[in-house]
């Protein structure tokens, strides 16, 4: 402890760190619109609240707003040369002898934030296009109330990603996580929906503990929350063991804790899948493509931060690797097409973080900028079934999509989502997930290697998953059930209802989106020695740049940490290179995911009843399908371990405060007047000669006491005398005035 | 002109006194008819009025009479207040019972 608070001290009394070349005075102030516009925007959807709008108005100053935001992102990446700050206003200043508190509401901008804040404002304009159509049978209802919400998320997940300290990046974490729960509780009418929002809302908040007391002791440790002095502080330090003391091991593993709560990992995953209960638009926008990728975002900006701590970055990987597996495992087994889709989410989301674990800020970064488009191109199609087909999901009551008039985009976007979702050759998700894969081989880590193994089977799953929902209910033979969200129609004569313009665009627009992605990994290098395209371009300028392919980190860091090498180039796999082999590997395992796909939902779709039915029949099998239909009891386990006897503690101290804080302290005390009161009401009795025998019984008493107890008398003379003398004093008194 | 009273001559009054006061007690505490109650009382006061007379006149003090004067002035007023209240009483309850009057209960 006191090791501690003497560094602290002598950090403290370090001259103010130099402000680092990257502060930049330009006036650039007019990108703060970029986050104002989203303020703007709910501003004005609150106007609409207040007058009770009753047409499309909000939808369109959403869209009209973001899309602003959106193009001044351009704008601003267009001219970008190097890293700025760009000071909105002032925001917190505090400072004291020796030490100070800056978090000022300023933007930082470098590469890293400009790729993020191109698909955040871009998907989060085109998924609100999207949502004007989606949502329109609660114009003048909730239809206000969603926009606003999209708004708020919109604006603090600018605030995250922009800002230029960790204050701001903690603000805009928890408002993204108000955002979240605001629109997973959207239909509030419904029960499940309420405690999906509430368990999203508790779950993270976990996480958020994690980040604000990594805040802390980031803060007392390098004496700012700015990144910019954070880096520079890093860099003027030596990495001997001593530097920062304890709290350095300390402050990586609670920025995971942020993380993993935020990019639902294990064990703080479960709400990802129960937050489906949200508007389709909403588990696109804020649980797939972006908010979800605020935990990967968090790493890569304080990467250097992980690289204090030896295990720090294995066990990033290790639970990003095994997340993968296990909500690659339990997707298998679904059937809600949206759930599948969650947890694809989950999965990637474990993939991005074995990419940072194995020290490819690049590949996670890459993973992140397609999974934003493929997932969300994913997500607006089943959004899409789900508006046509009354809210029907399940993949058993819906087949043959493709061949439906009115549904052919539907299917074939949904087609180019699953293709790069499964890494399927030259299309956006192989080139990303390969970036990742191949580096758990080529970086020499704990376990990496057995990671990568299990990342690789994990892609076949991943690849069987997919298209198991793509040929169960878009190919095979025209059949459909509707689901229970009629609205009065009966069930007999249900016609769905196809998507229209506003839907089709904006699934054709990200599909595309989705299909491009695949280029930046062709655009030549600038940067010298430095591979991997416009993506390690856009990362190579942020602190995570140690993670570029081509990047040799300085020989300071990889000395101090022996549990991961480093250098480039080291590992193999079955003797070839890794990132020569990967494109083989990957591509292999994905056709033959597709394949069992293909086989078992497409032209054998019985097979895979019967594979169940045997499963199910055998004793020592039974165990597989239940499990992971049940989601491997993941939830249940909480329950158990952690809701129960939390819950039971609960009641506990509510007994405890009801029966020995109210009835025995506060009562009790309360009570004791009563109680001797109660003794003497009796005397009260209201009747006239009760009471005058009592006044008689005392005057009897007073005359006995008299008669036999002479001193009451002379006490009673003596007290008499005294005030006639004092009366006398009194008298003289006044006489003599 | 001054004649003494003999103590006999007092203590006669004085039982006289004691008489009326026990028999106003017992007619207040026994009866449950609240002018009977009250003219007991009123009993009582006599009682002390003749002892107070009696007493002033024993010790040539004319305090005693003075009192008795005072007396009989409250005693008139607080005749008229409690007749008044016997009459609303028995407005409001039919009767004059005094065990049934027992509002103050508690």
């Amino acid at each position: 402890m006191t090791e501690m608070i003497s560094i602290l001290s002598s950090l403290m009394a370090t001259p103010s760190v130099p402000t680092s070349e990257v502060l930049h005075t330009v006036n650039m102030s007019w990108a703060g619109f970029i986050v104002w516009m989203p303020l703007v925007s709910l501003v004005l959807c609150g106007i609409c609240a207040a007058c009770k709008v009753k047409s499309k108005a909000p939808a369109i100053i959403t869209v009209i707003c973001l899309g602003t935001s959106f193009l001044l992102t351009l704008m601003l990446w267009n001219g970008y040369t190097q890293p700025e700050t760009i000071l909105l206003f002032d925001w917190l200043q505090i400072h004291w002898d020796g030490g100070s508190f800056v978090a000022n509401f300023a933007l930082y901008v470098d590469s890293l934030t400009l790729l993020w804040m191109l698909f955040v404002t871009g998907l989060g304009t085109l998924i609100a296009v999207y949502a004007s159509e989606y949502m329109e049978h609660d114009v003048g209802k909730g239809y206000t109330r969603f926009f606003a919400g999209v708004s708020v998320f919109l604006f603090a997940m600018t605030c995250l990603v922009m800002g230029d300290n960790l204050l701001m990046l903690y603000l805009g974490w928890e408002g993204v996580g108000f955002a979240s729960y605001w629109l997973i509780g959207y239909f509030y009418q419904k029960p499940s929906a309420v405690a999906a929002a509430k368990k999203a809302f508790i779950v993270n908040r976990i996480g958020d503990v994690g980040l604000a007391l990594a805040i802390y002791l980031i803060w007392s440790t390098f004496g700012t929350v700015q990144y910019d002095e954070i880096t520079t502080v890093l860099n003027s330090k030596t990495y001997d063991a001593s530097f920062g003391g304890w709290t350095v091991h300390a402050i990586p593993y609670l920025l995971m804790l942020a993380a993993f709560g935020k990019s639902a990992q294990l064990p703080l995953y479960v709400w990802l899948p129960d937050a489906m209960e949200g508007p389709t638009p909403v588990s696109a926008l804020i649980h797939a493509a972006t908010m979800v990728t605020a935990g990967v975002y968090l790493i890569i900006r304080t990467y250097p931060l992980f690289m204090l701590d030896d295990y720090a970055l294995p066990t990033v990987a290790w639970v990003g690797g095994l997340t993968a597996l296990l909500a690659a495992t339990i997707g298998m087994a679904q059937y809600d097409i949206k759930r599948i889709m969650a947890y694809s989410t989950i999965s990637q989301l474990g993939y991005m973080f074995l990419g940072l674990g194995v020290v490819t800020s690049y590949g996670a970064a890459y993973h992140v900028f397609t999974h934003a488009f493929f997932k969300a191109v994913l997500f607006l199609t089943c959004g899409a079934i789900m508006h046509g087909f009354a809210g029907q999901l399940d993949l058993r009551r819906l087949s043959g999509l493709r061949k439906m008039k009115g549904w052919k985009i539907v299917s074939y976007t949904m087609l180019v989502g699953c293709l790069c979702l499964a890494g399927f050759p030259f299309t956006s998700g192989y080139f990303s997930k390969d970036a990742i894969l191949a580096e758990a081989f080529v970086t020499q880590g704990p376990g990496f290697e057995v990671l990568g193994w299990l990342a690789i089977f994990t892609a076949g799953l991943t690849a069987y998953y997919t298209f198991r929902v793509w040929f169960r209910v878009c190919a095979g033979p025209v059949y459909f059930e509707p689901g229970d969200e009629l609205h009065g129609e009966d069930p007999s004569s249900f016609h769905p209802h196809a998507p229209r313009f506003a839907i089709n665009f904006v699934l054709v627009v990200i599909a595309l989106g989705a299909l491009l992605a695949a280029l930046p990994y062709f655009v030549p290098n600038e940067t010298e020695n430095i591979h991997g395209g416009w993506i390690a371009e856009m990362v190579h300028d942020s602190p995570a740049r140690a993670g570029v392919p081509g990047v040799i980190v300085d020989g300071g860091q990889a000395e101090a940490h022996g549990t991961i090498n480093y250098e480039i180039g080291h590992g193999d796999i079955l003797g070839m290179d890794p990132h020569k082999a990967m494109y083989y590997i990957s591509a292999i395992v994905g056709f033959i995911g597709i394949g069992f796909a293909l086989f078992f939902h497409l032209y054998c779709r019985s097979a895979a009843d019967k594979l169940r039915g045997k499963l199910l029949a055998s004793r020592a099998t039974r165990w597989l399908p239940t499990a992971m239909e049940h989601k491997w009891y993941v939830d249940e386990i909480y329950i158990a371990t952690i809701r129960s006897p939390l819950w039971i503690l609960g009641k506990l101290f509510s007994l405890f405060d009801r029966y020995f804080i109210d009835v025995a302290l506060v009562n009790g005390i309360a009570g004791l007047p009563r109680a001797f009161a109660r003794w003497f009401s009796p005397l009260h009795n209201g009747a006239i000669q009760s009471y005058a025998i009592s006044m008689l019984g005392g005057a009897f008493l007073i005359t006995l006491l008299m008669l036999f107890m002479p001193e009451i008398v002379e006490f009673l003379q003596s007290l008499s005398e005294q005030t006639a003398s004092t009366e006398q004093v009194l008298a003289t008194m006044g006489g003599g005035k | 002109m001054m004649t003494t009273f003999a103590p006999s001559a007092l203590s006669g009054y004085l039982i006289v006194s004691g008489i009326l006061l026990t028999i106003g007690l017992i007619g207040f505490f026994v009866r449950r008819n609240l002018i009977v109650m009250f003219l007991c009382t009123e009993l009582m006061f006599q009682s002390a009025a003749i002892a107070f007379v009696a007493v002033g006149r024993y010790y040539f003090d004319y305090s005693g009479q003075v009192m008795v004067i005072f007396i009989l002035t409250v005693a008139a007023a607080e005749a008229a207040l409690a007749l008044a209240l016997v009459v609303l009483l028995h407005r409001q309850n039919n009767t004059l019972d005094a065990e049934t009057i027992v509002e103050l209960k508690e």
